[in-house]
């Protein structure tokens, strides 16, 4: 199972489960998390469904190239890390 | 309205304000070190709400129940998905800029340009599709904001389904029939910043904001990019005015009960934006924009950089009290139309909105 954790920055605004999943995209296993909390999503996604801008999520130490789409694949053991985009220092 | 209770939403949060003894002090803060940018202060019942801008993670709206001691999240205005191909700004929430209730509605104007209406007190909204489909929506620009950005609601206090809306850079726009058509109301403005042929077009003005007579409804005045006009007609036609030490400013108030008087804060136009001679001041015209008084007692007259924006300017429903909030903090109020002010706090947050209630 796929693991996703949130940045605790977000702690202070929506809470933020940490997700076991057997997704196999990074999309579903959002969704995933969404399902749990659905306040959560406005947080990471924008009106599009796309990645907020200053928002970036690694998996397995990689940084997401497909901010729209979300389609990067997760193996059964990534650990996914949805953090925030340090622009501006 | 509470006439002894005001609010000032800040860079850091919203900073509720209470008259006791005749002096204006802090009587709480919500949103602790967020962003707050835009608030439509307490109905009869205690019910208000808060825009807050996250930044990482977006803009939000919070309702209150009990005039601003709790609060809770409710859904955020939210566009429809956006068509490939689509001109203009993304179809993304950037900020919630303008809110206002008429009637049983609250209208919520955004960045980018949208108009949102909640039919529910806030718990959920939809797009004015009308205005957000109309071709000539694609050709507003950026002012200050990148994407345009819808300042100004003024409902009309006898016809709850008109309104009249200001856009930087977008015009103005009124619509009689809760939205479902929309006809531009900017005659008369002049864009200087525009090709001389495009000066008058009335779709690229930038009305910084507009602001409307409570018992006198036709008359309506706007503070501009390009300068300061009134309305005596509800928007068909405007007509320039000039002001001392300047004509350029972001905020305008206007007087509730009579129509000849309004306020606004001059500033250096247009890329310097401080107060004229680092001296800040209050204009003032009690005869309709003929001529202007610059109103100084109690405001710092050395080495002031405060700016005003757009919804700094606030005036209750008596037309005495004002309260104005500016960029570096600074929050000043007056109880006799402007004559005179006293500082609030030379210290809080950037102030983006100040509102009576």
């Amino acid at each position: 199972m796929a693991v996703l954790e949130f940045t605790p920055q977000l702690r202070r605004f929506v809470d933020t489960p940490v997700v076991d999943t057997a997704a196999t995209v990074l999309r579903d296993g959002l969704d995933a998390a969404f399902a749990i909390n659905p306040r959560l999503r406005g947080y990471i996604l924008d009106d599009q469904g796309h990645l907020r801008a200053n928002v970036v999520i690694f998996i397995d130490g990689r940084r997401v190239r497909d901010l729209r789409g979300l389609t990067d694949p997760l193996g059964p053991d990534s650990r996914v890390h949805v953090l925030q985009a340090l622009s501006g220092g | 309205m509470n006439q002894d209770r005001a609010w000032a939403a800040t860079r850091k949060g919203l900073f509720e304000l209470r008259r006791r003894s005749g002096a204006w002090q802090i009587e709480r803060l919500s949103f602790t070190a967020d962003p707050v940018t835009m608030l439509l202060p307490p109905d009869a019942s205690g019910h208000m709400l808060a825009g807050l801008n996250l930044g990482h993670f977006g803009a939000k709206l919070h309702a209150s129940d009990d005039a601003g001691q709790t609060w809770r999240e409710v859904a955020a205005p939210a566009f429809p998905p956006q068509p490939g191909g689509a001109e203009g700004p993304a179809w993304k929430l950037d900020q919630v800029f303008a809110l206002e209730r008429s009637g049983d509605a609250i209208w919520c104007g955004t960045v980018p340009g949208g108009l949102f209406v909640s039919r529910d007190r806030g718990e959920s909204w939809a797009l004015d599709e009308t205005l957000w489909r109309d071709p000539r929506r694609e050709q507003w620009m950026g002012g200050g904001n990148p994407a345009p950005a819808l300042h100004s609601i003024c409902p009309h206090p006898d016809k709850a389904d008109e309104l009249l809306i200001g856009v930087s850079c977008g015009g103005a726009w009124r619509t009689t029939d809760g939205g479902k058509t929309w006809g531009l109301r900017a005659t008369g403005m002049r864009a200087d910043f525009m090709p001389p042929e495009l000066a008058g077009d009335e779709n690229s003005q930038d009305p910084h904001l507009i602001a409307r007579c409570r018992a006198a409804p036709d008359v309506l005045w706007c503070q501009h990019h390009c300068g300061i006009f009134r309305s005596t007609d509800n928007g068909a036609t405007w007509v320039e005015l000039q002001a001392q030490p300047s004509s350029f400013g972001f905020a305008v108030a206007a007087h509730p009960g009579d129509p000849q008087t309004a306020w606004f804060v001059p500033a250096v136009k247009d890329m310097q934006r401080i107060p004229v001679d680092a001296s800040l001041c209050v204009t003032r015209t009690r005869d309709g924009g003929q001529t202007f008084e610059a109103l100084r007692t109690g405001l710092p007259q050395q080495h002031c950089y405060d700016l005003v924006f757009r919804h700094g300017l606030a005036v209750d429903d008596g037309g005495e009290q004002l309260l104005m909030g500016s960029t570096t903090g600074g929050l000043w109020a007056s109880t006799d139309g402007g004559d005179s002010w006293q500082t609030v706090s030379a210290h809080l947050p950037p102030i983006y909105a100040v509102k009576f209630g």
